[in-house]
């Protein structure tokens, strides 16, 4: 028997015996089918505080540059390693190019890294996930044999392998995180779409002859939103994560391409030549950054697992 | 029991099998030329045919993909490009030294991790318990990379209490002890972001336990809150742990390639490294099978122990 209010899942069992997880981290999250309400997200404070500091991240770098010019295209050597202040708010990097200026240029890389990631990997890891669980029996465990090769292989390490092979720049890192990283949305969602199956309304819907599109976009897609939305906040700070790993290793998109994770790489040279502020900035930003996308994914999975205990 | 024991290794091996196509099929989708990649731009063409000729590059996919697989069967993992050595050796050499340096590092983390989140499911929902979540949700969230530059920077370059670079020469795994102080900064780099993801489970697990009846029945018996703690908590809450630890392999796998990066460590991570900036294809995919392999095992391994540690599940399926 399981326990009629479950609380916070641990691990997620799902079908035979196997496990699903988040990538990475301590947040469990749960298969209840409780949905998110924006009234609930609006009285969350951490939540709320989470979006807080996402739109003010976008606001600096987005809007940051329209008010705050710098060159960030030309090297100018009379200028390098120059500590901050005297117009430059954080000082220079070694090549003379504004820190302050770079934060935002290379920030809105990351960004739109995460968010293109996310909601790619989600949307391709849902629709498989929902798929294979509707379709069931041998379909269903030929999908998820290729769900779980994948699985098995740390996304890191073919993102390694991949980065070996091709020269990255945006649009194609973009792809293959994208690519490397629907497997983990897709055993949730798919985990989801086996419980509803055997929900009454699923089962009216189809004795009432509706077609299985019909069933998977009207009642499958709408009631695995929510993770949706806690799976995409973490995914946003994981592919921020994982292309500042990739470029400290060597491996990122070549110059003049800047993203906290190249900036963080360039400047840790510096770190023992005693120019820390070409470090700490974009190590802060970055912190910052993939604390609060873990804050409100964190906060959103809180809000539907008490949603679903409630009922 | 034995039936679903059977299902889960044929599951297994299907999937090793489909690691192997992936990672075949991935390092070929190189545009360009392998031979080119590897010897430069201006080798010449005979060398490039003499490359080819050597690693069998000129044959059609699917016949080198056969080959492939039937040398692995045989336990040949390939010849490394660059280091002229058999990829099976180079492995064999370094997979122990990973397995000291894994080990270490989660034994380390979880000796810390598990009270953490011990100690925040009973202080759940107060500052305590928000203070130490907070801490180490910083620390989790900043790179790992960052963490173990600035640990150098303090313990090495300003202290000068370790050494930021691992001693070379090592050829044994109890050359990795030789010198312990070399040691412990790697295996504290790995382990701080696990602590994080170990108490938090930890935390979930002790909360959702707590809730339950038992503990009030054994409360209202007048059990001193200690052996409440031992006796019964901690046997529950440590269960899901098991299966966390088997799934923790992968994110364990990724870091151990960015510390021994750091620490230039000789393991596993350090060779995938290095292979990946050299285009050295047979070594990343023999690398990739063991750690596919190691991780799948890892799983079957945390599902069985499971299986027999939770008599719920034990004696469930006959």
């Amino acid at each position: 028997m399981q326990s009629p209010e479950p609380t916070t899942a641990p691990p997620i069992r799902v079908g035979e015996g196997a496990v699903v997880l988040p990538p990475v981290g301590g947040e469990v999250i749960t298969t209840e089918s409780g949905n998110l309400f924006l009234s609930d997200i609006l009285h969350n404070k951490r939540a709320m505080s989470g979006c807080a500091v996402v739109l003010l991240l976008l606001l600096f770098c987005f809007v940051g540059p329209l008010l705050y010019h710098t060159n960030q295209t030309a090297t100018n050597l009379n200028l390098e390693n120059m500590p901050p202040g005297n117009g430059h708010p954080l000082g220079t990097d070694e090549y003379g190019i504004d820190i302050l200026g770079r934060l935002m240029v290379g920030g809105q890389s990351s960004l739109e890294l995460g968010f293109a990631v996310a909601i790619s990997s989600t949307v391709i890891g849902a629709l498989y996930g929902a798929i294979s669980g509707m379709l069931g029996g041998v379909a269903d465990a030929f999908l998820m044999r290729i769900v779980d090769t994948l699985l098995a292989v740390p996304t890191f390490i073919l993102l390694l392998i991949c980065a070996s092979m091709f020269t990255l720049n945006l649009v194609s890192i973009i792809a293959i995180l994208a690519l490397l990283s629907w497997p983990y949305v897709c055993r949730l969602v798919r985990a989801q779409v086996l419980a509803l199956k055997e929900r009454e309304f699923v089962q009216a819907s189809t004795a009432m002859g509706s077609t299985r599109m019909r069933i998977l976009f009207r009642h499958m897609v709408p009631n695995t939103f929510n993770i949706f939305i806690v799976t995409t906040t973490f995914a946003i700070a994981d592919s921020i994560y994982a292309l500042s790993a990739l470029s400290f290793l060597g491996l990122g998109p070549p110059p003049p391409f800047a993203d906290w994770g190249t900036m963080l790489t360039n400047g840790v040279n510096d770190l023992f030549d005693s120019y820390p502020w070409e470090v700490y900035p974009a190590l802060v930003v970055l912190v910052i950054t993939v604390i609060a996308f873990r804050q409100i994914g964190d906060a959103l999975n809180d809000i539907a697992s008490a949603r679903s205990s409630r009922r | 029991m034995i039936w679903l024991l059977l299902k889960r290794i044929g599951q297994s091996i299907a999937v090793i099998v489909g690691v192997m196509i992936l990672t075949f099929v991935l390092v070929h989708l190189e545009p360009g030329n392998t031979a080119r990649a590897v010897l430069g731009f201006k080798a010449t063409p005979a060398r490039v045919a003499i490359f080819n000729n050597t690693y069998g590059l000129n044959r059609p996919l699917p016949v080198q993909f056969w080959l492939y697989c039937i040398h692995v069967l045989h336990g040949n993992l390939g010849v490394s490009y660059s280091a002229l050595q058999p990829v099976s050796t180079l492995i064999a050499q370094r997979l122990p030294r990973d397995v000291v340096l894994i080990g270490l590092s989660t034994f380390l983390s979880l000796i810390i991790g598990l009270p953490m989140g011990l100690y925040q499911a009973l202080h759940h929902g107060t500052l305590k318990d928000d203070v130490v979540a907070g801490t180490w949700f910083t620390l989790y969230s900043a790179p790992d990379f960052m963490e173990a530059l600035i640990l150098i920077a303090i313990f090495c370059v300003h202290f000068h209490i370790f050494q930021p670079s691992f001693p070379g020469g090592i050829t044994t795994v109890g050359g990795l002890f030789e010198d312990p102080r070399a040691m412990v900064l790697p295996v504290v780099v790995l382990a701080i972001n696990n602590v994080a993801s170990y108490s938090q489970y930890m935390r979930s697990s002790a909360i959702e336990e707590l809730a339950q009846d038992y503990i009030r029945t054994a409360r209202a018996k007048g059990m001193r809150e200690r052996m409440i703690l031992t006796r019964h908590l901690l046997r529950n809450a440590l269960l899901p742990i098991i299966t966390i630890l088997g799934l923790s392999l992968p994110d364990l796998v990724a870091g151990a390639v960015i510390a021994e990066a750091i620490f230039s460590f000789p393991g596993m991570g350090l060779l995938f490294w290095q292979s990946a900036l050299s285009h050295d294809y047979p070594v990343l995919l023999g690398a990739t099978l063991i750690i596919g392999i190691a991780t799948i095992a890892g799983n079957l391994i945390a599902d069985i122990a499971y299986g027999i540690l939770d008599p719920r599940i034990r004696h469930a399926v006959a």
